[in-house]
């Protein structure tokens, strides 16, 4: 008799992600996030050597509804991906692998990236 | 690889529902994987109601009770019903454990039970554990010398027989390794959490010379390397134990040995 096709067993679906891994994805997904940033990123840079016309046009969108919605959510990218960033130096040094503290820093890294994108934007429209 | 859907002949469907008998007062919900491979059909999720007044109080009694008075097919590995042989290794409510030391009114609501996530189920709850065997048995779970054999045992100081602690106690229940996304996905190469625990059981065991070689054996982008520290297996462990840990200890050796 031919060997049957086993099934594969339910993952993802059924399984309920802890804090930790929910903060690891979300990590991966700033990251590919924070490159896409950059294309944004490079436009201004170029803009700005093009002259005033080009730059002009950047200025448009940054200032678009839309942009905004991008640059905040950039801040907000940018900000996780640091702090939880700065969690795996610690993880390397071999620090924090407690269940409890694990959970208590992944908290941490969420509520810090809200402060610090909050921060950053009250500073840009006070400076 | 990365397949976040069930392939078609995983998908779970519908099956049968078995309703407590009439005049039970607790009556809690079962729903549990069924897969039968002499009928060639897919996996069902089967209801089975439980009188809790006539059930002992972990999981594992739930299902022995089914398997006794309802549904004899049911299918699942159990032996010492206490924590210590890992064979009840499963997926309940959402996390994986042991059936025997779970409690059933530490679920709220349904108990969903399912077997061990990502890997070829054999039968209802029974995963085919081959290939975390064979893992296992690659990083040589075994004491290595090149010295002569003393004329008695080989000593160790207590401070150097504490390293082991929080290592020795691993069952091998596969609990943390099918609870770990990147061995979801790259389980083919990737070792996964608890034979990494166990290669560095063998790596802090001050007796075992073998060190050289065993980290040879791990530096490599996927046997290694391939965790992220997501801690889904130190948040799993049935047993208390942080696989996540003893991974970054082995990621630590390996820098320290480069110099």
């Amino acid at each position: 008799m031919a060997q049957i096709e086993r099934p594969l067993s339910p993952h993802l679906q059924v399984y309920r992600l802890p804090l930790t891994a929910l903060a690891s994805i979300t990590h991966r997904a700033t990251g590919v996030g924070l490159g896409f940033g950059t294309l944004l990123l490079t436009w201004w840079l170029v803009a700005a050597a093009s002259g005033p016309e080009a730059y002009g046009n950047f200025q448009w969108f940054a200032g678009s509804i839309l942009g905004i919605l991008i640059l905040f959510g950039f801040t907000w990218a940018l900000s996780f991906h640091l702090l939880n960033g700065l969690r795996h130096l610690f993880w390397d040094a071999g620090w924090g692998f407690d269940k409890q503290e694990s959970h208590k820093a992944s908290l941490l890294v969420v509520g810090g990236s809200v402060a610090l994108t909050v921060i950053v934007w009250i500073a840009a429209f006070i400076f | 690889m990365v397949e976040f859907a069930l392939p078609k002949n995983s998908k779970v469907g519908t099956g049968k529902s078995v309703k407590a008998p009439s005049g039970s007062k607790r009556v809690k919900a079962f729903k549990v994987y069924r897969y039968d491979p002499d009928s060639g059909k897919n996996p069902t999720l089967d209801t089975f109601e439980v009188d809790l007044d006539q059930c002992g109080p972990m999981v594992l009694d739930a299902l022995i009770k089914i398997k006794n008075e309802v549904d004899s097919s049911l299918t699942f590995r159990r032996s010492c019903r206490e924590g210590v042989c890992g064979s009840c290794a499963m997926n309940i409510d959402g996390g994986n454990t042991l059936a025997c030391t779970k409690a059933i009114e530490d679920v709220s609501g349904e108990v969903k039970i399912y077997p061990l996530p990502h890997m070829p189920v054999v039968k209802d709850l029974v995963p085919d554990l081959t290939h975390f065997y064979a893992q296992y048995a690659s990083i040589k779970p075994w004491m290595q010398t090149e010295t002569p054999a003393p004329t008695r045992e080989r000593l160790q100081s207590k401070e150097d027989r504490e390293k082991l602690d929080g290592l020795y106690e691993c069952i091998l229940c596969a609990c943390c390794s099918t609870s770990c996304p990147s061995y979801w996905w790259n389980g083919d190469r990737y070792l996964g959490p608890a034979i990494l625990l166990q290669a560095y059981r063998w790596l802090v065991d001050t007796r075992d010379e073998g060190t050289g070689e065993r980290l040879d054996n791990l530096e490599d982008p996927f046997r290694l390397y391939r965790c992220h520290t997501i801690m889904n297996c130190t948040n799993t462990c049935p047993k208390g134990l942080n696989p996540a840990k003893a991974i970054a200890s082995i990621k630590q050796m390996m820098v320290e040995r480069r110099g």
